[in-house]
């Protein structure tokens, strides 16, 4: 693979740019050329470390079928259309852009080269070309809301987040809800940073709410500097994207695991055979696009076990992290008793369940 | 609401305010001699990878401190180099060390990614600096206190010396300078090394004090907040003691309204706060001043002997 920075692909982009044209490389025989844009570095430890992570087990997979390249801290807006255009004219047959915010240049882009297979992760919009795929991050959050719900002795949880999208607001819900089947009471403050990647201000957002007698910290920004002030102040937190109980041996409890490795397996060989097709992906815990880390030996037996039962109950459908009725903000029930949401819903929503404190 | 808990919100306005403080204090030297180096992010991120890098392998947070200075410094010489002896815009040059200190602290800092290291915290004896309200005082990294020393020293040195007042000569008419016989590509040479020594320990705070940990672009964009606080202060020393902790104060307290659970303010008002009052304050100085720029009068511009 080639190490693709946005410093160095300007200058490759112009070195490619003085090549006599050449025809586009036949699929057969040739292998296939697969391109990845990231929103944050690869070394985030985070989000961006994920789909690295599976572009990186995808290429062993696949041996020589594929040969894959990156570009990594691509900025949300219109820089992300110039890189998008960019990799489809060096000559990349299948393209990831991998963030919420580059739905509109990939929308635009992909109907510029039609001949080129894109894919826009946790994305809505999708053209012929545009595919869009995402994972049920939720279903991660229902288990750490149980644990939550259990481990906390203030009944209140902190909660940082980064935008308020659908993406976010359905894992602040799904996190406070499971919290409250255990505590009724439960409460969960939440703190926008307005990034999805800032150390210091993740650190400060979380100092705040221990200050304000938070003592349950979960997030949905992608550093681990919340973890590492959980665990220098004797709270407990949950990982984002990737163990990371190296940096919170303590308060490190278990992380929602991102796994992308099986889907991008499964899109370049379709890819590769000609089977391709634009559609929208939605795998989660029972796919193994979501996974739940090996838990804090120092948590109870019982409470493993609750968050365990969880867990099966998602695989094997028992589980409904938005069963019926829920109450939202307001005291208005937007879920009656017996109903939930679908994935629609799910996708559009706006509104936080009773007891989220945003 | 406890004195406990004031004390805690306040120590983290300090832990906000520090880093943008002491590249600032740098960097408002650097344009006190004439110089404009827009590198200040690349060099603070330099400085962060440095520091946290000496300390793990060192087990020694001083001398890790020590080499984010000198780290620091030796890229701002790449800088001073290229403006000052081969005469390249500033401008260009200064935004191109931000993205060389970007790029070359995420090659350094590879290895790094996922270790962590103890914090680099208060030396007074626990009694003192765990303390809930005593930690007001006593509870802080030893750069926090010298972040306060290097004000008063700076605004000394610039109103109060011999050598400061040479200086500030070099930035606000360099020929006069250089016709007495002074060494004007000499002085901002200085300035330079001293304003990437500064940001060298402003980064090296990230990644040593406020989070023990390396990840690329630790800093965020502080760099440019520090920049921006120069020309708020109207290059004094005071002025960006106080815009520092306004802004460190102001960052802090819309994660406190938030955290707290209710906050009638909605947190879109709250994000554009730190704006709005840089705004607000860079109204009131300049309806204060009267007519004459406090920006030092050979800012940005080449210094050519024979001209």
């Amino acid at each position: 693979m080639t190490k693709l920075t946005r410093r160095n692909f300007v200058k490759a982009a112009g070195a490619a740019a003085t090549l006599p044209l050449v025809g586009r490389p036949a699929l057969g025989g040739e292998p296939l050329k697969a391109a990845f844009m990231y929103v944050g570095p690869v070394g985030d430890f985070g989000w961006s470390w994920a789909h690295d992570h599976a572009r990186q087990l995808m290429e062993a997979e696949m041996g020589g079928a594929v040969v894959t390249s990156f570009v990594e801290s691509v900025p949300e807006g219109p820089d992300a259309e110039r890189v998008l255009r960019e990799l489809a004219q060096q000559g990349n047959k299948l393209i990831f852009a991998t963030s919420f915010g580059y739905m509109n240049q990939a929308v635009k882009v992909s109907q510029m080269y039609p001949d080129v297979y894109f894919e826009h992760a946790t994305g809505f919009q999708r053209t012929e070309n545009l595919a869009t795929y995402n994972a049920r991050f939720y279903q991660g959050r229902s288990v750490l809301g149980t644990i939550a719900g259990h481990m906390s002795k203030s009944g209140i949880g902190g909660y940082i987040a980064s935008f308020p999208i659908p993406e976010v607001v359905m894992g602040i819900n799904a996190f406070t809800l499971a919290a409250q089947k255990v505590n009724p009471d439960f409460k969960t403050r939440v703190i926008w940073v307005n990034s999805w990647f800032d150390p210091a201000k993740e650190a400060d957002a979380t100092r705040a709410m221990i200050d304000q007698g938070v003592d349950v910290i979960t997030q949905h920004t992608d550093s681990p500097a919340p973890l590492q002030v959980a665990e220098e102040r004797g709270v407990i937190g949950f990982g984002q994207a990737a163990d990371m109980t190296s940096f919170a041996p303590n308060a490190h409890m278990t992380a929602i695991a991102d796994d992308w490795a099986p889907y991008y397996v499964s899109r370049a060989k379709a890819a590769i055979d000609g089977t391709w097709k634009s559609g929208d992906t939605w795998w989660g815990l029972k796919e193994g696009a979501v996974g739940i880390t090996p838990y804090n030996p120092a948590m109870p037996a019982s409470v493993v076990a609750a968050a365990e039962a969880v867990r099966k109950g998602i695989i094997d459908g028992t589980y409904d992290p938005f069963a019926g009725p829920i109450n939202d903000q307001s005291g208005t029930q937007r879920v009656p008793a017996g109903g939930t949401q679908d994935d629609g819903q799910l996708l559009t929503m706006d509104w936080y369940v009773e007891g989220v404190q945003s | 609401m406890s004195i406990e808990f004031i004390i805690a919100v306040l120590v983290t306005v300090v832990g906000a305010a520090t880093p943008i403080l002491i590249a600032a204090l740098g960097e408002l030297v650097v344009e006190k001699s004439g110089v404009l180096n827009l590198g200040v992010e690349g060099m603070m991120l330099v400085g962060a990878v440095t520091g946290f890098a000496v300390t793990y392998s060192t087990g020694n947070p001083w001398l890790g401190m020590f080499a984010a200075m000198l780290a620091a410094m030796a890229v701002s010489m790449i800088f001073a180099f290229l403006t000052l002896t081969l005469n390249a815009n500033q401008v260009a040059t200064g935004l191109a060390l931000t993205i060389f200190g970007i790029g070359l602290s995420a090659l350094v800092g590879e290895g790094f990614v996922g270790k962590t290291i103890d914090i680099f915290g208060s030396v007074f004896p626990p009694f003192l600096s765990e303390d809930p309200v005593w930690r007001l005082v006593f509870g802080y990294s030893p750069v926090v206190y010298f972040s306060l020393i290097m004000v008063v020293a700076i605004a000394w040195f610039l109103q109060h010396t011999r050598a400061g007042l040479i200086l500030r000569a070099v930035g606000e008419n360099d020929h006069s300078a250089h016709s007495i016989g002074y060494s004007v590509i000499g002085v901002r040479y200085a300035a330079v090394a001293f304003g990437g020594g500064m940001a060298g320990i402003g980064g090296a705070f990230f990644s040593m004090v406020l989070i023990p940990l390396w990840t690329e672009q630790i800093t965020a964009g502080r760099g440019w907040i520090a920049l921006a606080l120069v020309v708020f202060s109207g290059w004094r020393p005071y002025r960006l003691l106080a815009g520092a902790y306004l802004f460190g104060g102001v960052m802090t307290l819309e994660l406190h309204a938030k955290a707290s659970g209710f906050s009638i303010i909605p947190p879109e008002i709250w994000a554009a706060m730190p704006y709005l009052a840089t705004i607000f304050v860079l109204a009131l100085i300049s309806i204060r001043r009267s007519g004459h720029s406090e920006t030092p009068a050979c800012l940005g511009r080449p210094f050519h002997p024979n001209s």
